[in-house]
């Protein structure tokens, strides 16, 4: 018997939990020369801004241990080019889009939501709040709940209704369950988790920071157990809400994880420059896993690593786990 | 199907060393069709439970049709990717993603050219200096490198070119100094029509400028730091200049690795010139 593998985001039906992460799967194409994007759960674009940005300077990336250190800096040809040349390339082939935003203001946001709202083939739109806001001394809006909520509603009240708004948080925050809270509140349909925490790696030989940009985004292996951390804490605080679980998935066991924690929608970023197949793969070893533990749906797995047990070890507060 | 990569697990047919670097041939089918002098691949390093999360890329020195199709790669062990592929013995399966990139264009008639490598960069002209002869042209290699130990080629370039001039930092070899240094003598007296380089980007840079002076076109092979070398993460992007005659920061593995030498803003490698698209300030507005 095969395993239902079928999952929601939000009210969108997708035909498996999935889905590239944003930033990871260039415009498409790329990974189109190897496998029919269909097989995807969703296709997430790179985070889509209003003006053309040429990102950071190189060196861009540094190999970390079982990780990676990015500063690209948001680098992306802005959203005309996204809507004449990238999305419909998309659309026309019926690959199912989530379409990730970033901006500086609130209103910069609201105005890519607004561009977004007639455009044909967006399944959803995920908010990339892990952008400096450049009206509070570019403090990144996933810091502050406050922030973040205002983002949120503004993208939420110019979007369609039946597109779903996905607001993505940062794991670099005191309380990850309050600015979830705060965003769903705001009108979040789903909550992304989560994009890289900020790191930092020095070449001894030229004895200065490897990166042009000095601090980059950390991502891979490395972070997984911080996902699975966010996760699990904020579906043990919002139940209902849905769930894309992301960082650090390599595996299917590693996808795993992150839906018995709470995910119902697993992305995978970094594992796609290891392996180009890898959300194929990942995906495939998923079913595995699941049929191996006799789960008929996909469905039956997600969250169920919180159901009661006597072991005091899942008692959710801060202090028992250290 | 030229261009479309595959991915394959190819398995180590030989290994050797050649003076400094080490020498690879691993059987890898439908890598070796596809190939065009100039490509790369991407090799996975570490075995499977690896915390080396990005892949190597490396040029391809060689392809056989034997077994299939066979790839050679050159390489040197400077960090630990490369040391682990450089303890790889005969049967050790390798996970290769190519042929990626765009190769050199080869001119349509019968001229005369360059061939400019310097270090392990030498490696890929000799797939182009095959493709070259094939359709009648003329050859001449400069080979350079720090010490004699670190020049690659220089026998199968004699043999192949109609002259070979080489050169080490260290005066080991050839002459004292670095390609560029005898690049200008070599196309006085070769005629040369076109360049063709490999290498470090400063030898890049330098040979551009040589072949500027003469004007005539050079092709380059650029090396950036890659993380995927399919074109999904825009890590390893640089400046150049497009037909429009805006400069933009384009993936050395997607758009590259070889470009016309004129073209890239070497001066501006590791920056974002003011005047990119979508530079901070370059009209456009930065969002943070
Ligand atoms: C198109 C292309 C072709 C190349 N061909 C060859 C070749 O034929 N022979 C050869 O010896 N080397 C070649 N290189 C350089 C080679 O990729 C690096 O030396 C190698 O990746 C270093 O890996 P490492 O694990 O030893 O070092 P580490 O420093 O541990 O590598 C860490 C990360 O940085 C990347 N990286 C480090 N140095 C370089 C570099 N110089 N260029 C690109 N990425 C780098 C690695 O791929 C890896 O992702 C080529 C590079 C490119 C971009
Ligand atoms: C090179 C690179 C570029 C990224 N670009 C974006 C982006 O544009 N928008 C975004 O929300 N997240 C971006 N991310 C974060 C990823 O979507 C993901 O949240 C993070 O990398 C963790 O997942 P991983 O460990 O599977 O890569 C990027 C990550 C990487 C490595
Ligand atoms: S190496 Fe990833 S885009 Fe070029």
């Amino acid at each position: 018997m095969s395993v239902d593998m079928r999952t929601f985001l939000a009210h969108v039906e997708l035909a498996n939990p999935v889905t590239t992460a944003s930033g990871c799967a260039g415009s498409g194409r790329e990974l189109a020369q190897f496998f029919d994007l269909h097989r995807l759960g969703a296709l997430v674009t790179r985070s889509i801004t209003m003006a053309p940005r040429a990102g950071r300077p190189t060196p861009r990336m540094a190999e970390t241990p079982s990780g990676m250190l990015n500063a690209v800096g948001l680098q992306g040809p802005g959203i005309d080019a996204f809507l004449e040349r990238e999305l419909p390339w998309l659309a026309q082939r019926g690959i199912r889009t989530v379409v990730s935003i970033g901006g500086g203001t609130v209103a910069e946001y609201s105005a890519l939501a607004r561009r977004l709202t007639d455009a044909p083939g967006v399944t959803a739109i995920e908010v990339n709040l892990a952008c400096p806001n450049i009206e509070d001394r570019g403090r990144v809006f996933a810091r502050d709940g406050g922030a973040a909520a205002e983002v949120i509603a503004s993208v939420r009240s110019v979007m369609r209704y039946d597109v779903p708004v996905v607001a993505k948080l940062s794991p670099d925050v005191a309380d990850v369950v309050a600015v979830a809270r705060a965003c769903v509140d705001a009108g979040a349909d789903a909550l992304s988790m989560i994009n890289n925490p900020l790191g930092m790696s020095i070449d001894v030989d030229a004895l200065r920071p490897t990166l042009a940009a000095g601090t980059g985004g950390l991502s891979g292996p490395a972070i997984l157990p911080l996902a699975v951390r966010c996760v699990w804490q904020v579906h043990a605080a919002l139940p209902g809400v849905p769930i894309v679980g992301v960082g650090g998935v390599m595996s299917g066991h590693d996808a795993l994880q992150l839906i018995l924690a709470g995910a119902c929608v697993v992305g995978v970023g970094t594992a796609l420059f290891h392996d180009p197949y890898a959300c194929l793969r990942i995906e495939r070893e998923l079913e595995e896993l699941l049929q191996a533990r006799g789960f008929h749906r996909l469905a039956d797995a997600v969250g169920l690593a919180h159901r009661p047990t006597s072991r005091h070890l899942l008692v959710d507060s801060e202090e028992s786990s250290l | 199907m030229a261009g479309t990569p595959v991915q394959v697990t190819g398995t180590v047919l030989t290994t050797r060393r050649v003076d400094a670097y080490h020498a690879l041939t691993v059987v890898a089918p439908g890598v070796a069709e596809r190939f065009r002098p100039g490509h790369f691949v991407s090799v996975a390093v570490g075995g499977p439970r690896t915390s080396m999360v990005t892949r190597r890329a490396l040029s391809i020195h060689d392809v056989k049709p034997d077994y299939g199709g066979t790839v050679e790669l050159v390489f040197t062990a400077t960090g630990p990717g490369t040391s682990w592929l450089a303890e790889r013995r005969a049967r050790d399966t390798l996970d290769l993603v190519g042929p990626l990139g765009r190769p050199f264009p080869l001119p349509r008639d019968p001229a005369s050219c360059v061939l400019v490598g310097a270090e392990y960069g030498a490696a890929a002209l000799f797939p182009l200096a095959d493709a070259l002869l094939e359709r009648g042209c003329r050859i001449d290699f400069a080979l350079g490198a720090a010490s004699a130990d670190r020049v690659f080629g220089a026998m199968r370039a004699r043999r192949m070119a109609e002259t070979t001039t080489l050169t080490t930092e260290d005066g080991s070899l050839g002459l004292r100094g670095s390609v560029t240094d005898v690049l200008p003598a070599v196309i006085a007296d070769t005629h040369a029509d076109a360049i063709y380089a490999c290498g470090p980007m400063e030898t890049l840079r330098a040979v551009t400028a040589v072949a500027i002076e003469f004007d005539i076109p050079v092709q380059v092979a650029v090396e950036e730091a890659m993380a995927c070398g399919i074109g999904v993460c825009m890590t390893c992007v640089l400046p150049v200049i497009g037909d429009d005659g805006v400069t933009r920061m384009v993936r050395a593995c997607a758009e590259g690795p070889v470009f016309r030498g004129e073209r890239v803003r070497f001066e501006d490698v590791g920056t974002i010139p003011f005047d990119a698209l979508g530079a901070p300030g370059g009209g456009v507005r930065n969002v943070g």
